[in-house]
């Protein structure tokens, strides 16, 4: 995928964070986040690892050994911030404290269910916190592009790899399109760019309903 | 308990406590917050093998915990990431050790029951995965939940940037992590600090982890 592609999903992910909620991101696509927030976004970055008010990459010369991201970078902290233990980390996210996890998947079902800790066969021996932020944040955004590299739809009727959890996803961002669970079930609700229906039809592996928005009235 | 008056000891004596087969926890999320020096004396200078090591990670290639693997003593490790170092990974996939993955989540929170004496914990995180396979799940208000067990140790190593000779402990930024948790639910705790100052000296309402936790104290090389 193209950095474009990564970057345009980044910035309609941005356009879904309101003001004043306590957001998790995700490695990969969601981290490209923090930078496309506009002005007053006043959202507040929790880490799995212990931090909520996580500021800037800091510049050369001012990184913090002690101080990293759930991807293990140095990041900064913001004026407010709190740190704390994992337990108490966790019991923030499962205790439904944190309003909005945004994270890549490799797969989601038309009922939610997200695909995105392992690849049967591959070498990936690494859940993380994925499984405790998709149950527990009160709204959970999945960016993803619309293939795998592969080519394979990532929308799919049922998941075939190992499931993360089931009827998790809220909202879906991909390169061509918004998706929203609506009563367990998923909607097409915006077209990004100049994406027409046919091409989003042709590029998820399974049905769904559409119901455009007007976002210029939004 | 508390530590006794003579202080701090080196950390060569410290690892003796470590046996073959015994369990151990390792703090720190990645190498941030590990007790490296406690780690290096484990490497050289234990002959414990068969260990059981309960860390979010096996460290990196070659680093922290990495170096213990590459020794090949660690016999299972249960963690949330082994993804962080590849020659665990490999060291999984050619059945060199046992792997147990946990939600992070639910490690951290087994730790802190270990420490809390509480027997087990449901947790709708997991239900339905392969990760809860094995497990209990019992039906609470209509949402699954896994029946998770807590985690104990017979050994934790934590590392903090401030301890006073009594052993109270305080933790450094993201460095805290699981090490307050460990310091908790294991038979000994040793303790590494980067800084010793004398009892009275950190501010009483800022202690993260208060002495009675702490069995040893290690100052960081």
């Amino acid at each position: 995928m193209t950095d474009d592609a990564k970057l345009a999903i980044a910035a309609r992910t941005a356009q879904e964070l309101r003001p004043g909620e306590i957001v998790n991101l995700g490695i990969g696509i969601p981290n490209l986040v923090p930078g496309l927030l506009g002005e007053g976004a006043d959202v507040f970055l929790h880490t799995e690892n212990g931090l909520l008010g996580v500021g800037p990459r800091p510049g050369e010369g001012e990184v913090d050994p002690d101080l990293i991201d759930a991807a293990k970078q140095p990041v900064t902290a913001l004026p407010g911030a709190a740190y704390f233990d994992s337990a108490d980390s966790f019991a923030m996210i499962r205790g439904g404290h944190v309003d909005v996890a945004v994270l890549g998947a490799l797969q989601v079902s038309i009922t939610g269910d997200i695909a995105n800790w392992a690849v049967p066969g591959k070498d990936v021996m690494g859940v993380g916190g994925a499984m405790d932020l998709v149950v527990g944040a009160r709204r959970v955004i999945v960016t993803m592009t619309a293939r795998s590299s592969a080519g394979e739809p990532k929308v799919v009727v049922e998941c075939t790899y190992p499931l993360t959890a089931r009827a998790a996803a809220d909202v879906v961002i991909t390169e061509l399109s918004v998706f929203r669970l609506r009563d367990g079930a998923l909607v097409l609700t915006e077209l990004l760019g100049e994406t027409t229906v046919e091409q989003v039809r042709a590029a998820t592996g399974a049905p769904f309903d559409v119901d455009l928005e007007d976002r210029r009235a939004a | 308990m508390a530590i006794a008056s003579d202080g701090p000891i080196d950390p060569e004596q410290a690892v003796s406590a470590i046996r073959s087969g015994d369990t151990v926890m390792v703090g720190g999320f990645g190498l941030v917050g590990a007790p490296l020096t406690l780690i290096d004396a484990l490497v050289e200078t234990s002959d414990a093998e068969d260990l059981t090591i309960v860390s979010n990670n096996i460290g990196e290639p070659g680093r922290g915990l990495g170096k213990l693997l590459r020794q090949g003593r660690i016999k299972r490790g249960i963690s949330s990431y082994f993804t962080s170092n590849p020659e665990a990974v490999a060291a999984v996939n050619a059945g060199e050790i046992d792997a147990t993955l946990v939600p992070q989540g639910t490690f951290a929170e087994a730790i802190r029951a270990a420490g809390a004496g509480i027997a087990g914990f449901l947790t709708p995180v997991g239900a339905g995965t392969l990760l809860a396979e094995g497990k209990e799940e019992h039906i609470v208000d209509g949402v699954p939940h896994v029946l998770e067990r807590p985690l104990h140790a017979d050994v934790a190593l934590v590392y903090a940037a401030r301890g006073d000779r009594l052993g109270n402990l305080w933790y450094r930024r993201t460095a805290r992590n699981f090490n307050p948790l460990m310091a908790t639910a294991a038979r000994v705790t040793i303790a590494e600090v980067g800084e010793l100052v004398p009892a009275g000296d950190l501010d009483a309402e800022s202690i993260h982890t208060p002495h009675l936790y702490v069995d040893e104290l290690v100052l960081s090389r």
